[in-house]
């Protein structure tokens, strides 16, 4: 089985977030990224089939050259080799045109991506590319199986989860619930020499629509005082008559 | 060039977020000078969106189409915007409709955005807001393709009364004789609202202490007809499911009342909750950094302020029903 894990870079999710060039950029100053963590549960899923199931793992991104301490982790945590499509990531249709590009010439069996990246939460890639090339696709997957050419996988629902029967070819959106938040891996020493020596091929893209931009940014307003009570009555009287939520 | 929503139903009943996207598609219909029209698959009740501004249901029975199906919905949804010679889809920010969305989108080569939180802000160009990094931001997106699909946030649009007298129409299209992604199994909490469609809110975390203690959340959710949640320690920990965990990579919140008890308040934990109206914390460390993001406070131990405050929700409701 040959899988291409599909990987985002994003900000550490304790950063704070600013805008920059009028309010038209996101502000990377003192910015840490990492891989998107809907991704690294994915990724972590994908080295679990290499362990047990000996499939290939390839995990490929859309982004300049920036992103590449980002790839080398993904190949330090154990993925076989890395793709980077060379282009600036604007919007979820044209990347997802651009990856389906990397699974089409690398003829992959399975590509799970997360079910949104945590930056601009398009959670449009993994089922844009799923239908571009006429792949099956579950999206919010919390739980993955493959027996040959069978999947069972388990996709979160509002309020529950649901089973779904379905095959390869297929294009998982991912979360947490595909591996536990204990089973992450934390690349190792050997693990970071080895990803020194793997290939990370840039590529270049492919034309492709972009269907929607980002022309400005801005933040949600400051938060007023809050007010604190001091008994249980005082609170039950505020939320009936003040916020009118009870 | 109509608009067309897809609204959603469960057991022949329009789930809440069908009158909200309806509302959000009559406004939109509005702004472009046309009318908006419904595609309700297996729903008995088509004539309530009518209230709603929805001029037209397109009422699609089909048996196969119990449970949902993605990519047979993102199949009628695009025939029916055929039909109609539509260029805008109004969905929900459901786990349905954001399954079914990208399906779509690659379909119609129409750009899609998700997470919106108002109408547009104009519809040439197509520009509108959302919600951008985990809700610590909002972006202004511009669509540029000729059909746009629009997913909207729960509870942000909110539902408009604009009564109009709904027309019902037969709509059938001939399916795959199998789906090829098909569902064996539902496991579904039946009865209790849900974090995604909750006015209220009750979550908890590591300040519990332990499992054992989530009895009193559950009998404080009961007494409001609210959802639990939990933080990401907590869901870590496997104190709760993973499904309760909201934040920043569990879910959203978007209700009118969150009620946060022993949460210290990580900032991805407030990015998370930052949609829903109104925040009460209540923590016995006021330095707690969910103190400064919410509305209203208790500094206390909820192994006293929330038995307490059970009691007086139960007198109050006594009083006021």
């Amino acid at each position: 089985m040959k899988i291409l894990v599909c990987i985002s870079n994003v900000p550490d999710t304790t950063s704070k977030i600013n805008f920059t060039d009028g309010d038209t950029k996101f502000d990377t100053t003192g910015v840490q990224f990492v891989i998107n963590p809907n991704d690294e549960f994915g990724l972590t899923r994908a080295m679990w089939f290499k362990e047990k199931q000996g499939a290939t793992v390839h995990v490929a991104t859309v982004g300049d050259a920036s992103v590449e301490p980002t790839m080398r982790k993904a190949l330090a945590i154990g993925a076989d080799e890395a793709i980077r499509v060379n282009a600036v990531p604007t919007d979820g249709f044209f990347v997802a045109q651009q990856l389906a590009e990397v699974v089409k010439n690398g003829g992959y069996d399975l590509v799970i991506g997360g079910r949104e990246s945590i930056d601009y939460n398009g959670g449009m890639v993994p089922g844009i590319l799923a239908s571009l090339l006429d792949m099956n696709f579950v999206n919010t997957c919390i739980k993955l199986e493959i027996e040959g050419d069978n999947v069972t996988a388990v996709r979160e629902i509002d309020g529950g989860k649901e089973t779904l029967s379905t095959s390869l070819p297929l294009v998982v959106g991912g979360q947490k619930g595909l591996v536990e938040e204990s089973d992450l891996k934390i690349p190792n020493m050997r693990g970071i020499m080895m990803a020194r020596q793997k290939k990370l091929n840039v590529v270049e893209p492919v034309e492709g629509v972009k269907a929607t931009e980002d022309v400005k940014f801005d933040k949600p307003a400051p938060k007023g005082e809050i007010k604190l009570v001091e008994t249980v009555d005082e609170l039950v009287s505020l939320l009936h008559n003040e916020a009118k939520v009870i | 060039m109509s608009v067309i929503v897809y609204t959603e139903s469960e057991n022949g009943k329009f789930k809440k977020n069908a009158f909200e996207v309806a509302s959000y598609a009559s406004e939109v219909a509005r702004q472009m000078g046309t009318t908006a029209t419904a595609v309700s698959i297996n729903c008995m009740e088509n004539a309530l969106l009518g209230t709603y501004g929805i001029s037209k249901v397109l009422n699609v029975q089909n048996e196969k189409l119990k449970p949902f199906n993605a990519k047979a919905a993102a199949e009628i949804v695009s025939k029916a915007l055929e039909a109609e010679g539509a260029s805008v889809v109004v969905i929900s920010s459901s786990s349905d409709a954001k399954y079914m969305a990208p399906l779509l989108s690659a379909r119609l080569k129409a750009g899609y955005v998700p997470n919106i939180v108002a109408a547009p802000e104009s519809t040439a160009p197509f520009k509108i807001k959302r919600t951008a990094f985990s809700n610590k931001g909002f972006a202004h997106t511009e669509i540029k393709t000729d059909i746009k699909i629009l997913g909207v946030s729960n509870n942000a649009f909110g539902t408009v009364e604009t009564p109009t007298d709904a027309s019902v129409e037969d709509f059938s299209i001939s399916l795959d004789a199998e789906f090829k992604t098909k569902s064996t199994d539902i496991d579904k909490v039946v009865g209790k609202a849900t974090i995604a469609d909750a006015d209220i809110v009750v979550s908890a975390g590591r300040g519990l202490k332990g499992p054992e203690n989530w009895g009193m959340i559950e009998d404080l959710a009961d007494v409001l007809g609210a959802a639990t949640a939990c933080s990401k320690p907590v869901s870590d920990l496997g104190w709760r499911p993973h499904g309760e965990h909201v934040g920043q990579t569990g879910k959203p919140v978007a209700s009118n009342l969150y009620i946060a008890i022993g949460i210290s308040g990580a900032i991805q934990h407030l990015a998370g909750v930052s949609s829903s109206k109104t925040k009460v914390v209540i923590n016995n460390d006021p330095e707690a950094p969910f103190f400064k993001a919410a509305d209203y406070g208790i500094v206390g131990d909820a192994f006293e302020v929330v038995p307490e405050l059970i009691e007086k929700l139960k007198e109050f409701k006594a009083q006021n029903s």
